[in-house]
């Protein structure tokens, strides 16, 4: 997993809440058996028509705004497991997906991917979207250390779960740590309670 | 201590920090979609699968409804079933692949085959393992980098969720099903309601339900968000599993019997969130927007309260108009099937109502049964040919129009009154128009081309 401790960057603003898994990568896109070009399907439907074209007033085909940040609206990844959202995220080139809420999956799977899925209050992700509105060259600079956003000279600090910050940080994935342990695994296994 | 902490007590391997455990996974389930990438990633770092028994795979998503017995058309849905069959072989996973007897939707084939226990803890690769939630243990999706490391150490790194009741008291009324129970949960509590949370049902409404109309319940948790669902196990869950191929037997069922019994909420449980609703406020369900939360009494009419930019992008994409009744919609499609709503009493149900009828000339329905299993009993039973005079075409075993994987997609801009658990924007395919409801608000809508309150069709 690729590390993810500081990052300074412009943000794509996306004001639009409950985003679904199947508005970030739609089913059909899910037939790939690698991890690979999902990125070019990333919001697929609200990118382009049926017939291939741009469409012209969605955010991510506005060369105004660019940047490894996507500001969303809230509950952001709502609805399937599927990881290729994820993937199809950092494919595009998002390391950090910003929002007032977050579904759970999705959360899990982003830092399993080295994004960072980043809460803020509503307030603050409202301030957010009119400080990119205003300037879309605005730039936010996120410490995961530090567990700050910083914007407009104003900064603001954000949970993260101190284990996920470790393995963020340093690019640890939760694999390595389970096959470390096989020997408490086997351990369970011959001391539980019940098990069929 | 709540049921949902007793399994999860039971499965610690070691505790991390306050919130964050090693679980031991009992049941692994995956299929053709979310697989191939936890394989690679075992090859790549020269791994195998730590417990053989406790992994089972079928092939669901992608498969066609039509013509199982021929190699499938599409190639790339080709490709990745074929995939999985090799990945199967190669790293010796016990495979329901198509064809066999016991294909079918990972989450119908689990609990008809007793592979589904109470206090176990079940994973797959897909949001709606909540389903299996309906016999009293945890169960709960997962990401393709989780598939893999339940494959290579049966275990998972997990914060624990907080806990939620939802009680449903009193009777449920005439025409009002499982599916409306659960739409008007998600209705009230929304999308996002259950978010971080593993839920309870219980009360007497979800006590009088079978075991099938407790999947449904527990299968749409994930529609409010909620990691998962549940409901204690009791003796309409004994009486469902026993004899079935895969569950124990002889001396082994009556020590399971044993410790299922203890599986339920102390009275003294303390759980992080309650809600009660009454059995008499819920009627037949429809949604009218682009997630399960945007749903509301047949009886009803679109709110108007919500001005927000994604409910009027939502009412826009659907066609609908704040304020308006959906009862006399025009609809084109008719699908029912998916995990939610594909087993053999939904088909019963299904069937009984359109004994004698027909389909409205203009729509085109659907029925797909969730397994093999289903479809042989159907047929066993003449369902089949009550659907075929109705106008109703029983297909073979898959997700099919549910997510519209295979070449079962509803054409953009029409209508489709679905039994599956997701209304989202292009779910059924590109630009199609999904409106969620029980199986007989949907069969009652394939008679009449429209909307229609089920309960004016009702003796
Ligand atoms: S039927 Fe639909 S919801 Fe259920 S597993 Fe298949 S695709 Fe997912």
């Amino acid at each position: 997993m690729e590390k993810l401790d500081k990052i300074i960057s412009t943000a794509v603003p996306m004001p639009i809440e409950d985003v679904d898994t199947d508005q970030i990568i739609p089913a059909r896109f899910l037939k790939a058996v690698s991890k690979e070009g999902f990125g070019e399907n990333l919001f697929r439907d609200w990118r382009y028509t049926q017939d291939g074209n741009q469409v012209a007033d969605f955010v991510l085909n506005n060369d105004t705004y660019g940047g490894k940040i996507l500001v969303a609206g809230r509950n952001f990844g709502c609805g399937s497991s599927r990881e290729h959202a994820a993937w199809a995220l950092a494919d595009y080139g998002f390391r950090v997906v910003i929002s007032s809420f977050f579904a759970d999956i999705f959360r899990g799977n982003a830092l399993n991917n080295g994004i960072l899925p980043l809460q803020v209050s509503q307030q603050t992700l409202d301030e957010i979207f009119k400080t990119i509105e205003n300037n879309p060259n605005a730039l936010l600079e996120i410490d995961v250390e530090k567990q700050t956003l910083q914007i407009n000279d104003k900064s603001v600090t954000f949970d993260i779960d101190p284990y996920k910050k470790v393995c963020l940080i340093n690019g640890y994935d939760d694999i390595d740590y389970l096959l470390s342990i096989k020997n408490d695994i086997e351990y369970f296994e011959k001391n539980r309670i019940f098990s069929l | 201590m709540t049921l949902f902490e007793k399994i999860w007590n039971a499965h610690i391997v070691r505790a991390i920090d306050k919130n964050r455990d090693v679980i031991y996974i009992d049941k692994h389930l995956i299929h053709e979609v979310t697989s191939p990438q936890a394989f690679d990633g075992l090859r790549s770092r020269g791994l195998g699968i730590f417990r053989k028994e406790r992994i089972l795979a079928t092939a669901d998503h992608n498969v066609p409804t039509l013509n199982q017995h021929l190699p499938i058309e599409e190639p790339l849905s080709r490709l990745q079933v074929e995939k999985l069959t090799q990945n199967c072989t190669e790293f010796d996973v016990h495979l329901y692949g198509l064809g066999h007897e016991y294909q079918g939707i990972v989450h119908v084939i689990g609990p008809e085959l007793g592979i589904t226990l109470p206090g176990m803890t079940i994973v797959c690769g897909d949001s709606h393992t909540s389903t299996h939630g309906a016999f009293g243990n945890i169960a709960f999706g997962i990401g393709t980098s989780q598939v893999e490391q339940v494959m290579a150490t049966q275990c998972l790194i997990l914060e624990r969720p907080k806990t939620m009741r939802i009680n449903v008291n009193g009777k449920l009324g005439k025409g009002v099903s499982a599916k409306d129970i659960i739409l008007f949960i998600i209705a009230k509590l929304t999308a996002a309601g259950g978010t971080g949370y593993f839920v309870e049902y219980a009360g007497e409404a979800i006590r009088s339900l079978s075991m099938e109309a407790r999947m449904t319940i527990c299968n749409m948790s994930i529609e409010m968000g909620a990691r998962g669902g549940m409901i204690a196990p009791d003796d309409v869950t004994f009486e469902y599993i026993k004899g079935r191929k895969f569950a124990p037997s002889g001396t082994r069922w009556e020590e399971a019997l044993a410790y299922w019994k203890t599986l339920y909420s102390d009275a003294d449980a303390v759980f992080d969130a309650e809600f009660s609703f009454d059995a008499a406020d819920i009627a037949p369900m429809v949604t009218y927007g682009t997630n399960p939360g945007m749903g509301m009494r047949i009886s009803d009419t679109i709110s108007l309260e919500n001005n927000s930019e994604s409910n009027i992008k939502s009412l826009a994409y659907m066609g609908m108009t704040a304020g308006e009744s959906m009862i006399g919609k025009k609809i084109q499609n008719v699908f029912i099937g998916s995990c939610t709503n594909s087993r053999i009493e939904d088909l019963r149900e299904v069937a009984a109502f359109v004994t004698g009828k027909q389909k409205a000339s203009h729509v085109k329905v659907y029925i797909v049964p969730g397994s093999k299993q289903v479809e042989i009993q159907a047929k066993a039973e003449g369902l089949d040919r009550i659907f075929a005079d109705a106008g109703f075409e029983l297909r073979e075993p898959g997700c099919s129009a549910c997510l519209g994987m295979n070449e079962d997609k509803i054409p953009t801009g029409e209508y489709c009154v679905s039994t599956s658990n997701r209304n989202f924007e292009g779910r059924q395919g590109p630009g199609a128009r999904t409106i969620l409801a029980s199986p007989l608000m949907a069969a009652a809508a394939a008679i009449n081309g429209e909307i229609v309150d089920i309960r004016n069709y009702l003796n």
